[in-house]
């Protein structure tokens, strides 16, 4: 514990040692107000809630979260610090949990940023408060879900920019399963069972669920396997290329 | 206990190549072990292996009495390890840096402090300390480097070419710490500076195409060098050939042959080589005295490093003249 400690605090002082943490934060909060108050149109709905503001997380993190995620191994892997990283009296299991919560701590420090929004609808009118509360836990679990992807496609490669595209298409696929356009492609030949699978494992409608307001624990349970699995994706993988 | 590193028929395969292939050696407190080899002999992946970072195909290391395979972390905890290129993370300061590396070494509070303290004058980081070190110069990163390894003062010292890339003067610091630290611990230093060994190394190791091929103190592998103990004399005249065949005729000496690089303007000069790599130059001493023939100059060559290496390294065909 103490260790997987020492590593996130290391890992988060370098997100905000190069101009990454400032570009990532600004464009994240001037992208979600956008979105909030252009595309959704916060005000023409006439309604006291955050929907507007949730409703476009899924797309903003599919592209930004695999951003944050990108350098996490493959930096390590190219500069040859991860020599020294795994020479150091860690475990894997250590290095990974670190480097994860710092990713996440950091997307967490930049959706708290956006406050001024939940202020504004509560000057505007009386919104249920316990929704956006629900909605602001949704939408952290499921950014947890989103980076634990991209830390783990980021450890397959020491170049950050297939990690990046990797990573963002793993994060599509599991936005999307439960539309058709995805779920279409498994109807042709799959079994109904399989394709009811991969029609819940979709982010998209968990969110939707979390964001009305009811904090489902299968839904909350939904992504912390999620994040469990694939961390332990990343953990394997990195053991692999230590004996490759 | 004396011996702390343990390599035990260590293998290590990157699909049809072989990297390494079943290393075995020991070294003991106090030796200072020069790991030599042509560029891919499979020196990095020795050390790799033997610090735990990479996973070994077959056989294993034990340092300190743990298995790499079975206690890695212990092993990890034990050594102090520099890695080629002797990486850091770019963006954090020097104290910074090291002070995150005592944290993950275990040590808390004013420890810290101390340690890095320490380890600040031993390898002179005092004016870059608050720097961040992707804008030090070369020789101030290896440092750091050098740094981070001995932070914990540990009884094992694995370093991966510590002196690549340094200037003279700097290349004799690192030398010369290195000796300083030598007494309580076992350091492995790979190097293909044979420089070093000679400056450094209470013994040598030479591998190439992943095996063992010598080891022996620096002596020994001089020792090798058909021109070890040679004698070479010069005359500030001509016209010496009965002194020549004179010597010839010793009993230790196997042969004399002519230097024509250095017999110029009425100058001759020829070197004597030994029977059996031994001593000669007291008979030959000797016999010039009693012939009253005085050298200009007259000195012991000790052999030539690069020499033994290169015989040793190339004459390597494979299994069949394994050493």
């Amino acid at each position: 514990m103490r260790n997987t400690w020492i590593i996130a605090k290391r890992e988060l002082a370098s997100y905000f040692a190069t101009p990454l943490a400032l570009v990532f934060i600004v464009i994240f909060l001037a992208l979600t107000g956008a979105f909030t108050f252009y595309m959704g149109n916060f005000f023409a709905r006439g309604q006291a809630d955050l929907e507007a503001f949730f409703r476009f997380h899924p797309w903003l993190y599919l592209i930004l979260i695999p951003a944050v995620a990108m350098r996490l191994w493959a930096e390590e892997r190219k500069s040859g610090t991860i020599e020294l990283l795994m020479t150091l009296p860690v475990t894997t299991t250590q290095a990974v949990l670190g480097k994860f919560l710092a990713a996440w701590v950091f997307c967490g420090i930049a959706l708290s940023l956006t406050f001024p929004t939940w202020i504004t609808v509560n000057v505007l009118g009386e919104p249920d408060n316990g929704v956006i509360v629900a909605s602001y836990v949704g939408s952290f679990l499921m950014a947890g879900a989103f980076m634990a992807i991209g830390a783990c496609m980021s450890a397959m490669t020491k170049n950050q920019v297939i990690a990046f595209i990797i990573a963002a298409t793993v994060c599509f696929l599991f936005t999307m399963s439960g539309l058709e356009l995805v779920l279409n492609f498994f109807h042709a030949w799959a079994p109904p069972l399989i394709v009811d699978t991969i029609a819940s494992l979709s982010f998209l409608v968990r969110f939707d669920a979390v964001m009305r307001g009811v904090i489902d624990i299968r839904d909350v349970l939904f992504f912390v396997s999620l994040i469990a699995f694939w961390l332990l994706v990343n953990v394997i993988v990195v053991e692999l290329k230590k004996s490759a | 206990m004396t011996d702390m590193i343990v390599i035990d028929k260590l293998t290590k395969r990157f699909g049809d190549l072989t990297a390494v292939d079943a290393i075995s050696m020991t070294v003991r407190r106090g030796e200072v072990l020069g790991f030599l080899g042509p560029n891919g002999a499979g020196k990095s992946t020795t050390m790799k292996m033997a610090c735990g970072y990479l996973t070994p195909t077959a056989g294993t290391a034990r340092v300190m009495g743990h298995d790499v395979v079975e206690n890695p972390i212990a092993v990890k905890a034990a050594i102090g390890y520099l890695p080629e290129g002797a990486p850091t993370y770019g963006d954090m300061t020097v104290r910074a840096f090291l002070g995150f590396i005592a944290q993950v070494r275990g040590f808390d509070g004013a420890e810290i402090g101390r340690r890095v303290d320490r380890v600040r004058e031993m390898v002179a980081l005092d004016e870059v300390i608050n720097r961040p070190v992707e804008t030090l110069s070369k020789g101030f990163k290896r440092r750091v480097g050098l740094a981070q390894s001995i932070l914990h003062d540990p009884e094992v010292l694995i370093m991966d070419e510590p002196t690549d890339g340094l200037d003279p003067n700097q290349k004799h610091q690192v030398r010369a710490l290195i000796k300083d630290m030598a007494a309580g611990k076992a350091i492995v230093i790979s190097t293909h500076i044979l420089e070093e060994v000679e400056a450094v190394c209470s013994r040598a190791v030479i591998i190439a195409h992943g095996k063992l091929l010598a080891d022996g103190t620096p002596e020994d592998l001089l020792a090798r060098d058909g021109r070890h103990n040679a004698v070479v004399i010069k005359f500030a005249f001509s016209g010496v050939s009965d002194v020549v065949d004179g010597l010839r005729a010793l009993p230790e000496v196997a042969a004399v042959t002519d230097l024509p690089v250095l017999s110029q303007n009425g100058v001759s000069a020829f070197r004597a080589t030994p029977r059996d790599g031994k001593s000669i130059i007291l008979p030959v001493g000797d016999y010039l005295r009693a012939h009253n023939v005085t050298p200009e100059e007259m000195y012991v060559e000790r052999g030539h490093m690069d020499d033994v290496f290169r015989q040793i390294t190339i004459a390597d065909g494979g299994p069949a003249d394994d050493a």
